[in-house]
């Protein structure tokens, strides 16, 4: 075999455990739900095999799953913002800090350390009617019975900011740590107040970290089902909740199927708008 | 009028005090050279006359006006960085009118004042890249452009040109020194490099350990250093111990045991005094190597051994001894080098020599 030829091979030997792992826990999987996603349940309780539309038509086409899609995004979307706006001052200040950052960034990742379900409960504690704030206000008597701040809408996004906003503070502070800090100093000396030269110069140099962190926020967000499964009403189930609702309950694996697929082509169009959309921000960058 | 004054400058950094007790005259117009090895203070020095720090004690006018308590942005600087800075996200053009948007200029104004800033460094056919797509010294004269742009009171310069290669280097030490002498802008410019700092400046302060070591242009610095430290920062010198054997009207003696007796004008040694002990400085290119049988009666001749040859090309750097003396000489080269072993006969007049106190 001639060395070239190894040399081509080298790299596919290299990455071949990996493709195969990839291949066989993530990839086959996924295939055999797209063909679930056409099966039919039977009123029998077995599924029957076959080419089916029933269950994309039912999942595109009812009212209550557009409703739960819609609001699922909605909440992403709002949980995206708050994350950013309570982000980037922190990870700004961590960037900027001249102590040791080593510590503020192991401090912030310390509640990866605890099972996030057990985070997400912990909220239980404070938010419910006998929990710390309650009972606080209770005893301070500012309020008479306990407020209902749990199993809403707010207390959800509570949940995911809370769960995610360590994946917003870690891209925008490595963005902000890529930022030469001679560029502010520069500004500042040809006439720029501090705000004025953020605006500037450090603000739109740290927006490919921003955008990363917020797609993440976003996806992962849009995602969850435990968060609204804990905290949340009735009301305020999120789309996968629908698919967990489908498999586990009802047992209907095809339907359950096309919705999580259904759930999989929307965050992909997503990441596919923001890839072109950076794309086009880096190709900015290095032409002009 | 001095453009910028230092008035008794601390600035510590907890219990580190980086410049101690600083005053400084920098004349309006004139190109200033802070030199020293990095730890000196210089960069500090320059931060704190750009405000991007806050001297601990002592007062820091520009034209007269107290600055210290003047935020950066309202000083009205030039700031040239080491790694240049422009914005990345900005066109040149964009980079270079940055601090007009924050002067009352209107807009075709602007826009001319940028165009003549480019034209100064004569770039001006790459408006509309991006820094990114420039090379080093392209950068630089960016850099350079967007800070006299706004017309500064004083040009900040933070060891502009080391980071460029050596020959660019040289020729943007030319341009630069050019530039500012048009817009006589007076000038604070950092170096650890002696020879740009002889090459371009005005007036030299050299720096060691947070203090001032002389203050002087740069001849005056160059052949009267005022302390050791300076005669070994500012190119090859050898430093010898000597005694004071005789002074009379502008005369006055050295003896140093085992090399040579030299008179020296006393406005070569202003540091001296009355001490008896001190210190004969000669600059390496002072010595020069003669063939063993040369004679000069206007000149000190010494008999020397060749011990050592660095050979660079148009000079040499000879490592010589003197009985128990070891010296360095740096001489043109004639024809070929003298070679390790040769006895030799060194030339030296004595004004060229400078005297420092002993200890």
């Amino acid at each position: 075999m001639s060395i070239e030829r190894r040399e081509a091979r080298q790299p596919w030997i290299l990455l071949s455990p990996a493709l195969g792992a990839v291949g066989l826990l993530l990839i086959v999987p996924l295939l055999f739900i797209v063909v679930y996603s056409f099966w039919l349940r039977s009123a029998t309780g077995g599924d029957t095999a076959g080419f089916h539309l029933d269950n994309w038509i039912k999942a595109l086409t009812d009212p209550f799953y557009r409703y739960i899609l819609l609001n699922t995004l909605k909440i992403a979307a709002i949980t995206t913002v708050l994350c950013a706006l309570l982000g980037y001052p922190a990870a700004y200040f961590i960037a900027r800090s001249k102590g040791n950052k080593m510590i503020l960034l192991l401090l912030m990742m310390l509640p990866f350390w605890i099972s996030y379900i057990i985070r997400t409960m912990s909220w239980i504690n404070i938010l419910g009617a006998s929990g710390a704030l309650n009972s606080g206000l209770m005893a301070l008597g500012v309020i008479n019975e306990p407020l209902q701040m749990l199993y809403n809408e707010a207390a959800v996004i509570l949940g995911l900011v809370h769960f995610l906003l360590p994946f917003m503070v870690l891209n925008v502070y490595v963005s902000l740590e890529g930022i030469d800090t001679n560029l502010e100093d520069a500004a500042t000396s040809l006439g720029a107040t501090r705000w004025q030269s953020f605006l500037q110069v450090t603000l739109p140099l740290s927006l490919p970290g921003l955008a990363a962190g917020g797609l993440l926020c976003f996806v992962l967000g849009a995602g969850t089902y435990i968060t609204p499964l804990v905290l949340g009403g009735p009301r305020d189930a999120m789309f996968a909740n629908l698919v967990f609702e489908a498999i586990i309950t009802q047992l209907n694996w095809p339907l359950g199927s096309a919705l999580s697929l259904l759930l999989l082509m929307v965050l992909g169009v997503l990441v596919a708008i923001y890839n072109r959309y950076l794309g086009m921000a880096q190709l900015a960058k290095g032409l002009g | 009028m001095a453009a910028v004054t230092l008035g008794n400058i601390v600035k510590r950094f907890g219990s580190f005090t980086a410049v101690q007790k600083m005053s400084l005259d920098i004349p309006e117009g004139s190109f200033c050279t802070l030199l020293g090895p990095s730890g000196c203070g210089k960069t500090t020095t320059l931060r704190m006359v750009a405000g991007l720090l806050d001297p601990t004690e002592g007062d820091i006018t520009i034209n007269g006006r107290r600055v210290n308590d003047i935020p950066i942005h309202q000083r009205n600087l030039g700031i040239v960085f080491q790694n240049y800075a422009l914005f990345p996200h900005r066109t040149v053009a964009q980079n270079v009118g940055f601090g007009l948007k924050y002067r009352p200029i209107d807009k075709a104004e602007a826009q001319r004042r940028v165009m003549q800033a480019l034209e100064l460094v004569q770039l001006p056919h790459l408006a509309d890249r991006y820094p990114s797509a420039l090379s080093g010294g392209q950068q630089q004269r960016i850099a350079l452009a967007r800070a006299v742009v706004v017309e500064p009171d004083v040009l900040l310069l933070d060891e502009p040109l080391s980071a460029l290669d050596a020959n660019l280097r040289e020729d943007m030490r030319v341009e630069l020194k050019n530039i500012q002498k048009r817009l006589g802008v007076t000038s604070i410019f950092v170096t650890h490099d002696q020879s740009e700092a002889l090459a371009m400046s005005d007036q030299i302060i050299v720096m060691s350990e947070g203090r001032v070591e002389q203050v002087g242009p740069p001849e005056e610095v160059y052949n009267t250093p005022a302390s050791e430290f300076v005669a070994r920062f500012l190119g090859a010198a050898n430093i010898l111990e000597a005694r004071v054997t005789d002074r009379q009207g502008d005369a006055l003696a050295l003896d140093v045991p085992g090399f040579a007796r030299v008179v020296i004008p006393r406005s070569r040694a202003p540091k001296l005094g009355d001490a008896s002990a001190a210190k004969l400085v000669i600059r390496a290119e002072k010595l020069k190597l003669m063939p063993a049988d040369s004679t000069d009666d206007a000149a000190i001749m010494i008999q020397a051994t060749v011990e050592g040859v660095d050979y660079q090309g148009q000079a040499a750097r000879y490592f010589l001894r003197v009985n128990d003396h070891a010296l360095q000489a740096i001489n043109m080269i004639d024809i070929a080098p003298f070679a390790p072993g040769d006895s030799v006969m060194l030339r030296l007049l004595p004004r060229d020599c400078a005297a420092l106190p002993a200890s």
